[in-house]
């Protein structure tokens, strides 16, 4: 049977839900499984798996609705759901998709992302991490860095090399990592805030049966780019109400006698670079609101790193004497990250990592270049060397 | 309300397009920026009859009843003007159309609503939405909405109790393009310290009485001029017995928002130019643009451009909400803010890339690059800098100035 969703039928779904099950009256995980099962977790999933094969904007109905009732923590489970799910969806076997999604969107089962490594940032595709076959299991050896949940997850997306001597991109293979199995060791990534977000995380002799790999052999680098355009997505387009600059201007309203005419002038001009990002972000709504995705959103993370840096340098500035103080270098492991948490220190610091993490502004100039404004590529020597061949 | 492009604006700025890049090429305005003299008006008489009769974008602000096409069910607003003046911008188009058809329609727009004598303001609307009239309002460009001149300044024109009007004014873009001057005035005869607006026929019947002399322009394709009344007949289009001259200060603050919208064209023309020039360029055998350092400067400023069309939808939208006259609502006077304080600074910065990313080329004459440089840098000054109109925000952004 096809079922066109609307707004009223997603909502008469969730209130019929909701008469079937109290929350108050069942376990939070119970409820959170039954509203999976109902398909009003995420409705633009398929039905089966927790969704209702409905637009994706109107999740916001169903959200509604349900507002109240126990959430799954979306904070604390950011990587399953902005980057595996979509991942497992889009490649997974229907046994894939079915032991997966429902855990991991309940939160019962936390995600990390294994990419990144030491010798592998923005050349993502030049990672060193191996997977040799054996048998029916693949043997992994490596180490990854900039692991966010790593201490807490129960699963990984992980992408490998399989096969060396053809050209970087075509000898990756991505796997579902059992974060439970022998040889894997996670350790603390300790950061210039004191605290440690990330984790390194070394692997040994980690033995995947290959029912964990998620699309084909070779076929790695196609499957990791899907990760990655949810989580630029994720980075870059989520609107918070408290915002960078709403917090410096409290600060800049409640210590008139820091006030400066030097700093008069260059809070202004940040505060309308802030509400020229607003309206652009605006404007990009609406284009995609009316069917016509436009290339400005490559440009929102951008421009949101650029912001954030300079309103939370010039807040530290702005704070003299109080700026030479940092409220807590304690090296502890945050379970969510706020960027504009804490003190103003803590938000200089932290900042830095916004032009870095998710594609730094230097590559995402690169794409902006050549994907929206049509530029030729950088001449590049390793496009059709084998792996094991390119110079190190 | 929508930062989006309507279909009927889509329209209005494909004709306007076909026909700048018939009429106005990048070389027909070279050849009339190099042989322009002071008996030449640097002004496209033909080009203009064409834009303000034949497309009719002379009267998108003056309402239906007015003449105009504006109106609040579905006619013609601040959103069309706004797309006009990018395609002006786009072509550094040499026609009165900010001076005229934005400034000068202002002043009369806030007169016809402000005054009893208001059936001068009517008429000359009228002529000016026919295309039958160009204005002029003898401001300097460079007036500031927050601090717009004051007529009672010793210097500034007066309205004799013979009823004609003597003064000087610099600094007046579209002057040689205008059959009516359009002058804020204090008057004389008053008790008290009036002002008024007079609009003073600039034919050559004035003789010395109106002198209008070009003054050596930054800007080639819009120079400014400096306007003398001796003794020159005129007719009192609206007087108020206060200090203020709302005329000219809600001319100036529309004008502003209005304003960034060419700048967007002209950024917009920078952008385009120099990513098509990187591409076919080349120097140690590969073409500049796939250069890093090049590429990433190209990036930024597509962003920038991409935000100034954000702030400049933004305050056209605000606009076109206004009513056709009074004051603007806050709403309004912060998107006119935010669009001038970050376009104008777009419009440069795109116009100096331009002219860095050619080179060579784009130091010379003969490459048009440097009319968009000009433009925009005289843009940049006009009507409020970028810093007079990010402190105007301390205000409303609640940012207070040091004590």
């Amino acid at each position: 049977m096809l079922v066109t969703w609307d707004e009223a039928s997603v909502a008469e779904r969730a209130r019929a839900f909701l008469a079937e099950h109290d929350p108050a009256a069942m376990d939070r995980l119970e409820f959170l499984r039954a509203r999976f099962d109902a398909g009003l977790a995420w409705v633009h999933f398929p039905e089966g798996l927790g969704g209702l094969g409905a637009p994706r904007g109107l999740q916001a109905v169903a959200d509604r609705e349900l507002k109240g009732t126990p959430d799954n923590q979306p904070g604390r489970i950011g990587i399953g759901l902005g980057m595996a799910a979509p991942t497992i969806l889009a490649f997974g076997t229907e046994e894939q998709k079915k032991r997966f999604l429902r855990p991991l969107w309940t939160g019962e089962e936390v995600w990390c992302q294994l990419f990144s490594e030491p010798g592998a940032g923005s050349d993502l595709a030049t990672l060193a991490t191996r997977a040799v076959r054996e048998g029916d299991e693949w043997v992994v050896d490596g180490q990854k860095v900039w692991t966010s949940s790593a201490h807490t997850a129960r699963w990984a997306i992980l992408v490998a090399r399989t096969d060396p001597d053809v050209p970087k991109h075509r000898g990756l293979t991505y796997f579902v990592c059992d974060m439970h199995a022998p040889g894997v060791e996670v350790r603390p990534l300790r950061q210039i805030t004191g605290e440690a977000e990330f984790n390194e995380v070394f692997l040994t002799g980690v033995r995947l049966p290959d029912p964990l790999r998620l699309g084909e052999v070779g076929d790695g680098w196609r499957v990791a780019q899907t990760t990655l355009m949810n989580e630029r997505v994720a980075i870059g387009g989520t609107p918070s109400r408290r915002t960078m600059m709403g917090v410096v201007a409290e600060t800049w309203r409640s210590r008139p006698e820091l006030r400066t005419h030097d700093l008069h002038q260059r809070l202004l001009k940040l505060w309308v670079d802030s509400e020229v990002m607003r309206l652009t972000a605006v404007r990009l709504r609406e284009q995609l609101a009316a069917g016509h995705p436009g290339p400005e959103g490559s440009g929102m993370k951008l421009a949101f790193a650029r912001l954030h840096q300079e309103l939370s340098g010039l807040e530290v500035e702005l704070l003299r004497e109080d700026g030479l103080a940092y409220d807590d270098w304690t090296f502890r492991r945050p379970d969510t990250v706020d960027f504009i948490g804490r003190e103003a220190g803590y938000r200089y610091l932290r900042a830095k990592g916004n032009s870095i993490e998710g594609g730094t502004s230097e590559i995402l100039r690169n794409i902006i270049a050549e994907r929206v404004l049509g530029l030729p590529a950088e001449p590049r020597a390793d496009k059709d060397v084998a792996w094991k061949d390119l110079p190190r | 309300m929508t930062l989006l492009y309507t279909e009927v604006e889509e329209e209005l700025r494909a004709a306007v397009r076909a026909l700048l890049a018939d009429k106005c090429s990048p070389s027909a305005l070279l050849d009339r920026a190099s042989r322009t003299t002071e008996s030449d008006t640097p002004y496209d008489a033909e080009l203009w009859k064409a834009l303000a009769r034949d497309i009719g974008v002379a009267g998108l602000l003056i309402p239906e009843e007015l003449g105009g096409t504006a109106s609040r069910e579905g006619g013609a607003s601040a959103r069309e003007a706004a797309v006009v003046l990018e395609e002006l911008g786009r072509a550094v188009a040499p026609v009165p159309y900010l001076s005229s058809a934005v400034l000068a329609t202002q002043a009369l727009l806030t007169a016809a609503g402000q005054n009893a004598r208001g059936d001068v303001a009517v008429e000359l609307l009228g002529r000016l939405a026919a295309g039958e009239a160009t204005a002029a309002l003898a401001v300097s460009f460079a007036a500031s909405p927050y601090a717009p001149p004051a007529p009672w300044h010793r210097d500034g024109a007066v309205l004799g109790g013979d009823g004609t009007v003597t003064g000087t004014v610099t600094g007046v873009i579209g002057a040689e393009a205008a059959d009516v001057l359009l002058v804020p005035v204090r008057l004389a005869q008053s008790e008290k310290q009036g002002t008024g607006l007079c609009a003073v026929e600039a034919s050559p019947a004035a003789g010395e009485a109106v002198r209008v002399t070009p003054v050596t322009s930054l800007d080639l394709t819009r120079p400014v001029a400096t306007v003398s009344f001796d003794s020159a007949a005129a007719r009192v289009v609206a007087t108020t017995d206060g200090m203020e001259a709302p005329w000219v200060g809600e001319a100036l603050a529309r004008g502003a928002g209005l304003l960034a919208s060419e700048q967007l064209g002209v950024a917009e023309w920078c952008l385009t130019t120099t990513v098509a020039y990187v591409k076919e360029r080349r120097q140690f055998a590969r073409p500049v643009g796939s250069f890093q350092a090049v590429k990433h400067r190209l990036a930024d400023l597509w962003l920038e451009v991409v935000g100034a069309r954000a702030a400049a939808r933004n305050a056209a939208a605000r606009l076109a909400e206004a009513p056709a006259a009074g004051p603007l609502g806050d709403d309004a006077a912060v998107a006119v803010a935010v669009a001038q304080a970050h376009c104008g600074a777009v419009a440069v910065h795109a116009a100096e890339e331009c002219v860095q990313l050619h080179g060579g080329i784009g130091m010379t004459w003969e490459h048009p690059a440097h009319l968009y440089l000009k433009r925009a840098k005289a843009d940049q000054i006009a009507l409020g800098t970028p810093g007079d109109h990010r402190e105007a925000l301390a205000g409303p952004a609640d940012l207070p100035a040091p004590a």
